[in-house]
């Protein structure tokens, strides 16, 4: 079973790195970009084959190490 | 003072901490390799040194936060041993939860390494006693994430118990938002934990320890601890 993990930064905290993105998309012709926000992509493969159970070993791995939840929130899709 | 400098794969700041705190106390720091579950018999204060620990993977610091080491740190802390993490060292403390809040990107988004002007915060602690209240000192800074964030209750229970250790400010003094090098919340340079036996900073005292470097303003936090766990 495969475990697709988005990291992304709350609202609120600051993204230099997609500010950055946006004005470049701006500075390329590509007008009406309102926001970007940047984020991580982590694909777990794991030995688990009951969904439930591989939810909530995923879940532990993002509070652990996977985000730091003071500043980033994280989703979690399993396939 | 028996002095433990933690090196993790990737640390590149040990030799110049373990050298600021050998010149403070006269006594050599051990060096502990991360893999390590213990520190050696004795030890007073536990060194994170800067650099980049695991290559800075996933983010500054969270790698190393939870490598077999920093259990025996933790402990260490909560027996009420001292802890100083610098730069990396001090994203560490932060991904460990030894301080409180994150390092983020510097808003600039560049990597900044120059002199900067700290204003001491608090000096009635083991490690800034050695400073007059209020007083600018100058230390070099080098980091692309020091941009220190906490959520306003946060920021307002470090003020109100006096754990910022150091803010960023111009020659004269004043804290202003040009005088910071990342865009730190508050213009906070270093905390301390609750008990104020630990503490994170990202700019380098320890070099600035000699004046054929261009100052001695980092030294005195050495010697303050040297004088308190002597």
């Amino acid at each position: 079973m495969k475990a697709r993990v988005h990291v992304t930064l709350k609202y609120g905290v600051l993204d230099p790195q997609g500010k950055a993105i946006a004005g470049a998309l701006g500075s390329l012709g590509f007008p009406g970009v309102n926001d970007v926000r940047q984020g991580k992509y982590l694909e777990l493969d794991l030995a688990e084959t009951d969904a439930e159970t591989a939810r909530e070993q995923v879940k532990a791995m993002c509070e652990k190490l996977l985000a730091n939840t003071v500043i980033e929130n994280y989703s979690i899709e399993l396939v | 003072m028996k002095a433990a400098v933690v090196v993790f794969p990737g640390s590149n700041r040990e030799r110049d901490i373990a050298l600021a705190l050998e010149r403070a106390s006269y006594t050599k720091p051990a060096y502990v390799w991360h893999g390590d579950t213990e520190l050696p018999a004795g030890t007073d204060l536990v060194v994170l040194p800067g650099g980049f620990s695991y290559g800075d993977y996933l983010r500054c610091g969270a790698m190393a936060s939870l490598s077999p080491v920093m259990r025996a740190v933790k402990d260490h802390a909560a027996r009420g041993g001292y802890v100083i993490g610098v730069c990396n060292g001090f994203q560490i403390l932060a991904e460990a939860q030894l301080v409180p809040g994150v390092l983020m990107r510097n808003a600039s988004l560049k990597f900044v390494c120059r002199d900067v002007h700290l204003k001491v915060e608090a000096t009635d602690t083991a490690f800034t006693a050695g400073y007059r209240p209020g007083q600018v000192i100058r230390v070099p800074v080098a980091h692309a994430e020091g941009n220190y964030f906490a959520d306003d209750e946060t920021l307002n229970r470090l003020e109100g118990e006096g754990r910022v250790a150091f803010r960023y400010c111009d020659e004269a003094g004043e804290v202003t938002a040009a005088a910071s090098p990342n865009g730190a919340s508050r213009n906070i340079a270093g905390v301390f934990n609750d008990r104020r036996n630990v503490l994170g900073m990202m700019p380098h005292p320890e070099n600035m320890t000699e004046a054929v470097v261009g100052g001695t303003d980092g030294a005195l936090l050495f010697d303050s601890l040297a004088k308190a766990l002597a």
